[in-house]
């Protein structure tokens, strides 16, 4: 009698059973673990880590990547990747910088200074428009992600360079007689102490979040990373969902732009260089599949963070620059063995 | 039976999770004849030739080969004693020549590498034993399927095979090309080397066979030489008594047709012809049609056409009177007309996702206020289907990876009844679910169809023709060979689809 009760308890309930399995725990939250460990080992190393102004500096580091995760985690999640937001983070950052000198409009022989928020605005344009022709080769003329991507890459640093002859724009404070000044706003400037690009970020993310979980177009977009054919049969308008998802990315770059070339002042044709790499490790690190379909923006925003503090981290406590590469390239690797555990298991069963 | 009994099966028992595909069978191969295997989808053919060729292992019972019991652990394995299977499938390489595949995993090794011209000799001798002129280094790619089986046949030779499995082995091929593969089985048979030999195309496959081998639903219902047996004793032995999928429902016979096809031709994807030629058809709500047919007649182009999937060259298709024909497929399920596509896993499932996302995916739109997901609507509709096509399953949140193929198959139907369709079609609805589901799938299709849903689905099993249907459309070759209502009988069905005469 017994015996056979506790039979039937433990078929009823395997899957409870799972979730109290600390191995299970430890490797579906291994992303804020990691962020635990790293905060708990670099506060023991250096009295300098652990402190709020610390992690508000740390933070606005983690704002640049974190948009770009959030951006590259939507692409990911459809089966896709975007190489370029490194590049379209400088080519707007410089076409904002080139936006702040003025519009020189000859035949009418004036020079236009739009205000801050139009630069704003005409910027996100901009980077959602290259999105836009990303997701059209990709979605429309089934050009290979990755491929169309990298020419993006390339496209985009190409036109940054193209724009400012090489150089930097350095004046991006505007003056107050032409009515553009606040720039430098997003970039120094706090709420109730948190820096504006964490305020950013946190804003963008929680957009993605919400589209994500609770829309239509979210569910949309999960299934076309996990199936695409059978989304396709569905109903969903997959060519639509994809071209959307690297609008979403090129519109995150672009703010990642601005918010950068805010902070520093200016605006270079080199900024951002690999940091698509950085993006796509953060999305790695937070748990979402390359091959797409699984993700969240949670996760993704964990591994952002995982990255910048430990990079962070190993500058405080005097690490040399070439190690902390060797230690970022073991995160990302482990990160994605862990991925390879979790999601490889399930397959099988 | 005796002493020419090169490889024997004793009590061959296997079971997939609960379902038992061979219950205990005994099958002889005799040497230097072809032994042919006769039965339905799903009656285990298949299984049993994989235990044989060693890529599964059965669950009971022994294989003897020339008398001493012997275990395959995989194909390379019964490969080392004689044993090789030819898939309905070709497992070539088409980017690679024949010689490279032919030569694949054993190449021979020379003076700095690999001693290309003994192999490309090899092959050659290869293809002249088999009287086929195909140049050992043309890429298989290249070639047409029927020289891809001769590659595959060499192959297998190569290896000193003595006994040949061949699986649906003329399924895609030309009538001459046929001719061309029986002249090769009968030249190995001269040989020495036994042939085991499964098809559908029942009069096709007497003609090579000395002994004819009957399975049904995983037992060996008959077994008897060439001269003993006919069409008609296989076909009775084949069907035998079935398991009942239901009759038809009550049809208003006088309703306007809500799906109109008129002269629609599809254009065949690879090389040439077409897949659907002139096609005409219209189906009245309430109306269940089955469209039978061998594999290549046009029956999967036909419905991934209707529903969208792919274009087609010319012709309208019509519902309610109102041209489809260039709408997208999302337009198309607003317009009520729905597929349930042929392969679950690559068309069906998305597989990382949850039973209920699976299952409100086509109808998400429905249940959303304003921008968002309603989960308290979501999970209405969710739980109603599940309740609606029985599904079996630990609830909504379970992931569907978990449920079994009928199961899934459900989840796949209940995804497209979610979206309140007026005709939905189904590619090949039983496939590789258990007769039970098989009988609940059919149910609720019948059940749907009272209701008014129009129905067309597709087999390939004369039986499930005649359970629901009331109109049985036989397609040979893009187009409609013929039309019956269901008072036909089995024989007729299988004759009208070529499936009984050489085409």
């Amino acid at each position: 009698m017994e015996t056979t009760q506790t039979m039937t308890e433990k078929t009823a309930q395997p899957s409870a059973w799972q979730r109290f399995n600390p191995g299970r725990i430890l490797l579906e939250g291994r992303a804020f673990f990691a962020l635990i460990t790293i905060i708990v080992v670099f506060s023991l190393l250096s009295p300098h880590y652990f402190t709020v102004s610390n992690f508000l500096t740390m933070s606005s580091h983690v704002a640049i990547f974190g948009l770009l995760s959030v951006g590259m985690l939507m692409v990911i999640l459809t089966g896709g990747i975007d190489l370029s937001v490194g590049s379209v983070l400088a080519v707007s950052g410089v076409f904002a910088g080139f936006l702040m000198q003025g519009v020189e409009i000859e035949s009418a022989g004036v020079i236009l200074y739009p205000p801050v928020w139009a630069v704003a605005v005409l910027t996100i344009a901009f980077g959602a428009f290259i999105g836009a022709i990303n997701g059209v080769l990709v979605a429309i003329f089934k050009v290979p992600a990755f491929v169309a991507t990298l020419g993006m890459l390339y496209v985009a640093r190409g036109v940054a360079l193209l724009m400012t002859n090489g150089l930097t724009f350095n004046n991006l404070e505007g003056s107050t007689a032409l009515g553009n000044t606040g720039f430098d706003w997003l970039g120094f400037n706090r709420i109730a102490g948190v820096p504006i690009g964490v305020i950013i970020l946190a804003l963008v993310s929680l957009v993605a979040a919400l589209l994500l979980s609770r829309t239509a177009f979210g569910r949309w977009l999960y299934a076309t990373g996990g199936n695409y054919r059978a989304a396709e049969l569905s109903g969903v308008p997959t060519r639509r969902v994809t071209i959307s998802v690297y609008v979403f990315s090129g519109i995150c770059a672009a703010i990642a732009g601005i918010v950068l070339s805010s902070q520093l002042t200016s605006a270079g044709p080199t900024a951002g260089f690999t940091y698509e790499l950085t993006a796509i490790a953060g999305v790695v690190i937070g748990g979402a599949a390359l091959a797409g379909g699984r993700g969240t923006v949670r996760g993704t925003l964990l591994g952002a963070f995982v990255i910048g503090f430990l990079a962070d981290g190993l500058v405080i406590i005097g690490v040399s620059e070439y190690w902390q590469q060797v230690f970022t390239g073991a995160v990302i690797v482990l990160a994605v063995l862990l991925n390879s555990l979790e999601y490889g298991g399930r397959r099988k069963t | 039976m005796g002493e020419n009994v090169v490889l024997a099966a004793r009590h061959i028992a296997k079971s997939f999770g609960g379902v038992q595909a061979l219950k205990g069978v005994n099958f002889d191969v005799h040497a230097g004849q072809v032994t042919t295997l006769f039965g339905e989808n799903g009656a285990g053919k298949s299984t049993l030739m994989k235990i044989l060729s060693g890529v599964i292992q059965p669950t009971a019972g022994e294989i003897l080969l020339d008398g001493q019991p012997v275990e395959f652990e995989s194909t390379t394995d019964a490969a080392r004693h004689g044993v090789s299977i030819i898939h309905q499938e070709l497992s070539l390489a088409p980017n690679l020549s024949v010689r490279d595949n032919i030569f694949l995993g054993r190449e021979i090794p020379g003076t700095g590498g690999v001693d290309y011209a003994e192999e490309t000799r090899q092959t050659r001798a290869l293809m002249d034993d088999l009287e086929e002129a195909i140049d050992p280094l043309a890429p298989v790619g290249s070639l047409r399927l029927g020289q891809q089986q001769i590659v595959e046949i060499a192959r297998a030779l190569s290896v000193n095979s003595r006994i040949l499995i061949m699986d649906e082995p003329t399924s895609a091929l030309s009538a001459s090309e046929v001719e061309v593969l029986f002249g090769v089985i009968r030249e190995l048979k001269a040989r020495g080397v036994s042939i085991v030999y499964i098809s559908h195309h029942l009069e096709e496959a007497l003609q090579v066979t000395d002994q004819a081998v009957v399975l049904r639903d995983g037992s060996m219902v008959a077994s008897a030489p060439r001269e003993e047996v006919d069409l008609p004793w296989i076909v009775q032995k084949m069907v035998g008594s079935h398991f009942d999928l239901g009759t038809p429902p009550p049809l208003n016979r006088d309703a306007d047709p809500v799906l109109e096809i008129r002269d629609l031709s599809i254009r065949m994807e690879a090389a040439g012809g077409k897949a659907v030629n002139d096609l005409n058809l219209s189906v009245r709500p309430g109306e269940i049609v089955c469209i039978y047919g061998l594999m290549g007649a046009g029956r999967t182009e036909l419905l991934e056409c209707l529903a969208g999937r792919i274009p087609a060259e010319g012709g309208q298709i019509l519902m309610r009177g109102e041209d489809i024909s260039d709408m997208t497929i999302p337009e198309r399920i607003d317009n009520g007309l729905v597929l349930v596509p042929e392969d679950r896993q690559r068309d069906g499932l998305v597989q990382t996702m949850s039973v209920g996302e699976n299952l409100s995916l086509a109808s998400i739109l429905d249940f959303c206020r304003r921008a968002f997901v309603s989960d308290r609507l979501e999970r209405g509709i969710v739980d109603r289907a599940i309740k609606e096509v029985t599904v079996k399953t630990d609830g909504p949140d379970a992931p569907v990876t978990s449920l079994s193929g009928g199961n899934q198959q459900k989840v796949v139907i209940g995804k497209m009844l979610a979206t309140s369709p007026s005709v939905m079609l189904l590619d090949e609805p039983s496939r590789g679910i258990d007769v039970g589901a098989k009988g609940e799938v059919f149910r609720l299709l019948a059940q749907h169809a009272e209701d008014g849903l129009a129905v067309i689905y597709s087999t390939s099993e004369v039986e499930e023709c005649i359970a629901i249907a009331h109109r049985i459309i036989v397609m040979n070759r893009g187009r409609i060979a013929a039309e019956f209502s269901n008072d036909i009988t089995r024989e007729e069905i299988m004759a009208a689809s070529g499936e009984a005469v050489i085409a």
